[in-house]
């Protein structure tokens, strides 16, 4: 069976409009700024309805190949992607075999757009990030991956080869390699992005490899925001000793060398030791407290409710709780398998918790100093004449008004939090070997790279996609809400 | 200023304490050394004949007596062996051990010998600093000025296309991390996939010998991570003075618009950049080891990676001391250069 190639018979004409496209694109990019330091912009005058009229120069001229030449860019990548989707297998070559496989998420991807547009005025910040072009870029890319990931991992709907299996004489060979055996065209055919050093597809490892990702990364920055917040808070708001001992602590951590805690914390050796279960239930427990004082200060002028609503919600979390920390094979084995729902692989619970560990100090540090500036607000003064709780005015009155910067340190944290997983599997620490994760997978791909570059680099740019879009995301939010 | 430096150095020398300290502790730890016992002696010893060989090398004294020890504050250990040799830390191999001086650690300058390298501790790490120099250096070199045009082009105009453009390219470069950008530019500039082959894969030959074309690429890589970040910073500074009071009066007296941003505005725009720049060391430093891993340069973040994976204690230990004493020096010189620099500020 033939290879396919990198765009297919589709590629005969779109590829040379991409060319040209992408070629004007450049050159008036270049020549906008090289020539925005020479050339003065158009006059603009006033007239006498009102309106204003700019003079065509040489600089608006440049402007406008730019708008035109990247909206055809825009558009031949558009073809590229819905002639994949619509054409037989095999006529949009790779790329557009691959967009075939993403159609699931594509589909999310329009209708998540298309419901938060329409109703953008309804949605509070959420929506003001569609008036944000580099908002919705941002949000976009990191929606791809999202669904990639749930739509590629539990649901199974993407990959075309299990990213386990090796297929022989696949070892190392390039994208669109037909996979032996095979006779017919469609999906399963070829190795889309070539196969690995292991003779795998690398184009279903690195939709796994999301999977691993969005997991626990978000999941991992939610819990260093619990612990940075539950001491945070306090330390700003008592000062003091308090918030001395708990600087101090925080700047020791932050003083590691990130690469060396790791290694402290990641090694099979601690792992054995039982420090790193341990941690975890140390880490762990500050949601859990979190979520106790949180609702306790609100309703203890309620007793009754209070008590009741406390018993469910600390009685369910609570018991998640042991059953995230009580994990077979390590020294805590607190509730016993049969009432135990929840099984984490080893190496990815020590993960999490260096992620964490690591996270947290610097949450501390943003929560303190927003605690430090806002107590001195009058709405924190009227709350302590009122005679409310040091609890409630902290975790009521302070915390809701530092959210816009810590909403968007959480997005910026999230894509820190990618970068440092990445780093663990880049050293091989944690996951294990065979793990598609992005980080361990960029780790296998570098010992070939001078020869053969293309297993590293899917992962590579999965990763840098998904942290560019969550800072142009976080960049987003933070131009809307700079504008409330 | 004298006061808030001692403090300063105070608050330096107890986190340095406490974080040499738990390295040592967690280096301490029983699997650690009994991983180290057999990469040492022998891969198939008994669990009996470890404990023995740990035994006779005072590996298995009190945590706090070792730590002692290897601080200088507490003499060091002379045992006789299971095996009727009778070994001292101050006596390296040869030695008597009743010639021995009976203190021997950090305090009397004696880093201790690495397990894996067989040499002294303080040479290894001060050959491999220098190696590592060379690199910061020429980072240095590349980014400090290329994250300053960026953030002053940027930030002299807000909100215009330059702005925008240049603003989305340095969230980019913050985007991408060193392992990133470096299998990347290695699979375009070094790869014989792609054809290009400007520069080398690896830096190895730059150990002895710095050219263009081995030391480029990580380089490149490592300034590119941090560039955005004080692009940045240098970009809100800027966009901050642009609009303030004296600027408007600059530019209403008709100073052109060039000698505005060289002469009125660009001098108070570079405080806060300096702070981040002296700032961003610590974050080198995590960049470093992961391109000198990266591109085989055997410098001090190889280094690192070499003793941690092989639970080299000592030579662990004066690895982190060394970054310890960077942070917060650093730290310190940031604070300081604020303050120095900046004529509001004053420390009463």
């Amino acid at each position: 069976m033939e290879p396919l190639t990198w765009t297919g018979t589709l590629g005969t004409f779109l590829d040379p409009l991409l060319a040209l496209f992408a070629g004007v694109f450049a050159v008036a990019c270049v020549a906008q700024f090289v020539l925005g330091f020479v050339l003065q912009p158009g006059r603009t005058t006033a007239n006498a309805d009102g309106t204003l009229s700019v003079e065509r120069g040489p600089l608006e001229w440049i402007g406008e190949a730019m708008k035109w030449s990247f909206l055809g860019i825009v558009l031949v990548v558009l073809a590229y992607i819905l002639g994949g989707i619509v054409t037989p297998y095999g006529t949009g070559g790779i790329i557009g075999a691959m967009s075939a496989r993403f159609l699931p998420v594509w589909i999310a991807l329009t209708l998540t757009f298309a419901i938060s547009i329409t109703f953008k005025r309804r949605l509070g910040l959420y929506g003001k990030l569609f008036d944000s072009p580099i908002g919705m870029v941002g949000f976009g890319l990191v929606m791809f991956w999202v669904f990639t990931a749930i739509f590629g991992g539990p649901l199974d709907m993407i990959i075309t080869h299990d990213p386990l299996s090796q297929v022989s004489g696949l070892k190392n060979k390039i994208p669109g390699v037909p996979v032996p055996g095979i006779e017919e065209m469609g999906v399963g055919a070829h190795y889309l992005l070539g196969g690995d050093n292991l003779a795998r597809d690398i184009f279903s490892r690195m939709v796994e490899g999301a999977w691993i990702v969005i997991q626990i990364a978000p999941l991992a920055t939610l819990f260093a925001f619990m612990v940075g917040i539950t001491l945070g808070l306090p330390a700003g708001y008592y000062g003091g000793a308090l918030d001395t001992f708990l600087s101090f602590l925080a700047n020791l951590i932050l003083a590691f060398p990130v690469i060396l805690l790791f290694y402290l914390l990641v090694t099979p050796e601690i792992v054995a030791t039982g420090i790193p279960s341990y941690m975890a239930a140390v880490l762990f427990l500050f949601p859990v407290i979190f979520l106790g004082v949180l609702l306790n200060s609100r309703y203890y002028t309620q007793p009754t409710f209070r008590t009741g609503l406390l018993i469910v919600v600390l009685g369910i979390a609570g018991f998640t709780y042991l059953a995230i920390i009580s994990q077979r094979g390590t020294p805590l084995q607190i509730l016993p398998d049969a009432i135990d729902p929840i099984t984490i692989n080893g190496g990815i619970l020590v993960v999490f918790v260096s992620v964490v560990f690591v996270n947290a100090p610097t949450v501390f540090r943003i929560v303190r100093s927003l605690a430090l500036d806002i107590q001195t607000r009058d709405y924190v003064a009227a709350a302590q004449t009122r005679g409310e709780g040091a609890w409630y005015i902290m975790l009521w009155e302070i915390l809701p008004n530092a959210r816009g910067p810590l909403i968007v340190d959480f997005c910026l944290r999230i894509g820190y939090t990618t970068i440092l997983l990445g780093t663990l599997g880049f050293f091989g620490l944690g996951l294990p070997p065979e793990s598609p994760d992005w980080g361990s997978t960029i780790n296998e791909g570098r010992k070939l790279l001078s020869i053969y570059p293309h297993p590293a680099l899917p992962p590579a740019v999965a990763l840098l996609t998904l942290v560019l879009g969550l800072n142009l995301l976080a960049d987003g939010l933070r131009e809307e809400s700079l504008k409330d | 200023m004298g006061r808030f430096i001692l403090q300063r150095a105070g608050i330096m020398l107890l986190t340095a304490l406490c974080l040499t300290f738990i390295v040592f502790a967690l280096t301490n730890l029983y699997p650690n050394l009994e991983k180290l016992a057999k990469t040492q002696a022998n891969s198939r010893m008994t669990d009996t004949e470890v404990v023995s060989w740990l035994e006779n090398r005072g590996y298995l004294q009190p945590l706090p007596v070792k730590y002692g020890q290897w601080l200088g504050v507490l003499p060091g250990y002379v045992i006789e062996g299971s095996d009727g040799r009778t070994r001292a830390r101050c006596a390296p191999d040869g030695i008597p051990a009743e010639d021995a001086p009976r203190f021997c650690g950090v305090l009397q300058g004696d880093w201790g010998t690495s397990t894996v390298f067989r040499e002294d501790v303080s040479e290894i790490v001060s050959k491999r600093l220098g190696l590592t120099g060379w690199l910061m250096l020429a980072v240095m070199c590349v980014m400090v000025p290329g994250a300053l045009i960026l953030g002053v082009l940027s930030g002299m105009r807000e909100g215009s296309r330059t702005d925008r453009t240049l603003s989305t390219v340095s969230i980019a470069s913050t985007a991408t991390p060193e392992y990133v950008s470096g299998v990347l530019f290695i699979a375009v500039f070094a790869s014989s996939a792609v054809g290009l082959k400007w520069f080398k894969g690896t830096a190895t030959s730059a150990m002895d010998d710095i050219t263009f074309a081995n030391f480029t690429l990580p380089v490149i890589t490592i300034a590119l991570y941090g560039m955005g970040y004080i692009a940045r910073m240098t970009r809100a500074s800027m966009t901050e003075v642009m609009t303030a009071q004296y600027i408007r009066t600059a530019r209403l007296k008709g100073v052109s618009f060039r000698d505005i941003v060289l002469k009125h505005a660009l001098r108070n725009a570079l405080i806060a950049p300096f702070t981040v720049i002296m700032l961003q060391f610590p974050w080198l430093l995590n960049g470093v080891v992961i391109v000198e891993t990266l591109f085989n340069y055997k410098g001090f973040g190889w280094t690192l990676v070499q003793a941690a994976s092989n639970n080299d204690i000592e030579l662990l230990l004066g690895v982190s001391v060394v970054s310890v004493i960077v942070v917060l020096v650093t730290q310190l010189i940031s604070d300081i250069g604020y303050v120095v620099l900046n004529p509001r500020i004053r420390i009463s």
